[in-house]
């Protein structure tokens, strides 16, 4: 399915496709917090300043204004860096956006250890945790370029408040295309694999799928399931991976607490247990350095996923 | 004149019938429900475009009650003008009741859920940003407390709203100079309110929060081209009940039998002394 080849950033597939749909579509609106440069918006700001409003650097009071917006029946984006919005505009998310019903998308760009370098305040290690508890929210991340291309399409059509998580970088392609890239609420099996399974979100499935690559030349058969929205989850692929195969691991970029190997454990608790390994952020502030040197300190690498796929299954 | 008296009579009757809602649930913001009965008795009798037989009508005007907590007078009044029917109210604070402590959109007239302080401005920035766009003609107001000025997210709003130039926002501060913990001015100082909000770059008027009349007029006024309107309205805590005016543990205060016997003899005499005017 992957091509491997390097592309460009999630951030810039979203703001692209918001373009295009913008054109046809005088009920998108944009808002954000001096984020138009970090979100690649500046293209979009100059076409459509009639659907785009700047807040300056204020982002509770830019999700309270979007909530307004949003309430006169528009799909408005939030745009700005995932560390802000999780975390400063937390509650205006919870009470104005969630709770009073306005269907606000959250666009949480440069997540995770996007920032590196820039220290923990520009992390967001826990945005998947603390999202996923707030009722009728969506929790989305996408893998590349084509598939936030249907998840931004997919916001511009649905109604309720949905929170989508993208990375910094640009990454490798997992898809050929957008189309068949994304299902609402049903991941996708990119390889199938009967001995241990591997589910990851985000910047991690490019990663899964390389490790399956190595562990298939020492005849391990890995499953790698794309788990691109971690709420509504998927509990039918998790329960199938749980029954066909030994042990399952999850991979990533997010605080090993609350997030997709959470979410994927409270399934295979109650359905199926098998052995899990969840692999992630542990609970200490992350090592110094950019986002690759911090993933490869916590094996959030191909081979530190393959080289824990061999301690499971020596285990089971 | 009669208009006036009328009004008097309305936020009077609001008052008896929000004091009863409380007393009957046992629990309740008193004192800031009453401080702003006059101001919402004017919005919804006499200001606001809105239609409870079509409550989401896409050009009515929108109503936020940014202090969230002083929902009881809200209630009665969207009861009282028929957005739902007024038996409902004996539902209030109750078990799967929709009338709970803080505005919710469950209920039909009401348009956000409140009750987190701060957050009320920024929504109806939002909102008069859109109706700018979409719904020209569409007014947007907000009540917001004098408490509530110390959260930060009121100033970032107050600038988005000047900066925006939303002559079609208006806010009110009930301004009653009690919080729950004391006097405003003790437990977080706001001082020079108006120059705050002038220097913020809003058209600042300061009125007797409980004069019907003032209050209609300074509501009705065309606005500034390109300027948000704030009023700042000067009221008594618990006002209209003797022994509750001005005294802070009347927050949420729940009055004895005897204590509510009082407070409606007080109010039927209020309106008796009306009625020979």
């Amino acid at each position: 399915m992957s091509n491997g080849k390097q592309s460009i950033p999630c951030r810039k597939a979203f703001t692209d496709t918001l373009i295009r749909l913008a054109a046809d579509n005088p009920d998108i609106m944009v808002v954000t917090s001096d984020a138009r440069g970090s979100v690649t918006l500046n293209d979009y700001a100059n076409r459509y300043p009639e659907q785009f409003v700047e807040v300056g650097i204020a982002e509770q009071n830019e999700i309270g204004i979007a909530a307004g917006i949003a309430s006169f029946g528009k799909k408005v984006f939030v745009c700005a860096p995932a560390c802000f919005l999780s975390t400063r505009s937390l509650e205006q998310i919870k009470v104005d956006v969630v709770y009073s019903n306005n269907g606000v998308k959250v666009v949480g760009i440069s997540g995770g250890v996007s920032y590196g370098a820039l220290g923990f305040s520009h992390q967001s290690l826990h945005d998947i945790a603390v999202m996923r508890t707030f009722p009728n929210m969506s929790v989305i991340i996408p893998a590349d370029r084509f598939q936030t291309e249907a998840i931004t399409e997919w916001m511009t059509r649905t109604e309720g408040p949905v929170y989508v998580r993208m990375g910094r970088a640009a990454v490798p392609d997992v898809y050929t295309s957008a189309d068949g890239s994304f299902t609402f609420g049903k991941a996708n099996v990119l390889s199938p694999g009967s001995d241990i399974t591997v589910i990851a979100s985000g910047e991690m499935v490019e990663k899964a799928l390389k490790a399956s690559q190595i562990l298939e030349t020492d005849n391990v058969s890995m499953r790698v399931i794309d788990m691109h929205t971690i709420k509504p989850l998927d509990r039918e692929v998790i329960v199938a991976a749980a029954k066909e195969t030994k042990a399952i691991i999850t991979v990533e970029e997010h605080s090993i607490f609350g997030g997709l190997g959470a979410a994927v454990a409270e399934v295979v608790v109650s359905e199926h247990p098998v052995p899990m390994k969840i692999l992630g952020i542990p609970d200490e502030i992350p090592i110094e350095g950019e986002s690759k040197d911090v993933f490869r300190h916590y094996n959030l690498t191909p081979e530190g996923i393959a080289k824990i796929a061999h301690q499971m299954l020596q285990k089971t | 004149m009669e208009k006036t008296i009328f009004l008097k009579k309305k936020a009077a009757q609001i008052r008896m019938n929000l004091l009863k809602m409380i007393y009957q649930a046992k629990s309740g913001h008193t004192g800031g429900a009453l401080s702003s009965v006059d101001i919402l008795t004017v919005l919804y009798y006499e200001v606001l475009h809105v239609t409870p037989e079509n409550p989401k009508d896409p050009d009515r005007d929108r109503f936020i009650m940014s202090k969230g907590h002083s929902v009881e007078g809200l209630y009665n009044i969207l009861a009282d003008k028929g957005f739902f029917d007024p038996q409902e109210l004996n539902t209030f604070s109750s078990y799967k009741s929709r009338l709970i402590g803080h505005p919710s959109v469950k209920v039909p007239g009401v348009e956000l859920n409140t009750g987190a302080l701060g957050h009320g401005l920024s929504c109806s920035v939002g909102m008069a940003l859109a109706a700018k766009k979409f719904n020209p003609g569409v007014k947007v107001y907000c009540v917001m407390g004098d408490g509530e000025q110390a959260e930060g997210s009121v100033w970032e709003a107050g600038m988005a709203a000047s900066n925006f130039k939303l002559d079609n926002l208006t806010a009110i501060i009930d301004r009653n100079y009690l919080q729950i913990s004391g006097n405003t001015e003790d437990v977080m100082r706001l001082d020079k309110l108006a120059e705050k909000w002038k220097a913020f770059g809003w058209d600042v008027h300061e009125v007797d929060g409980h004069s019907i009349a003032d209050l209609v007029a300074i509501l009705k006024a065309p606005p500034i081209p390109d300027t948000p309107k704030m009023i700042i309205a000067r009221t008594t805590k618990g006002k209209g009940i003797s022994y509750m005016e001005d005294v802070a543990k009347w927050h949420h205060g729940v009055p004895t039998e005897e204590q509510f016997n009082q407070a409606m003899k007080e109010i039927e005499t209020y309106i008796q002394e009306l009625d020979k005017k």
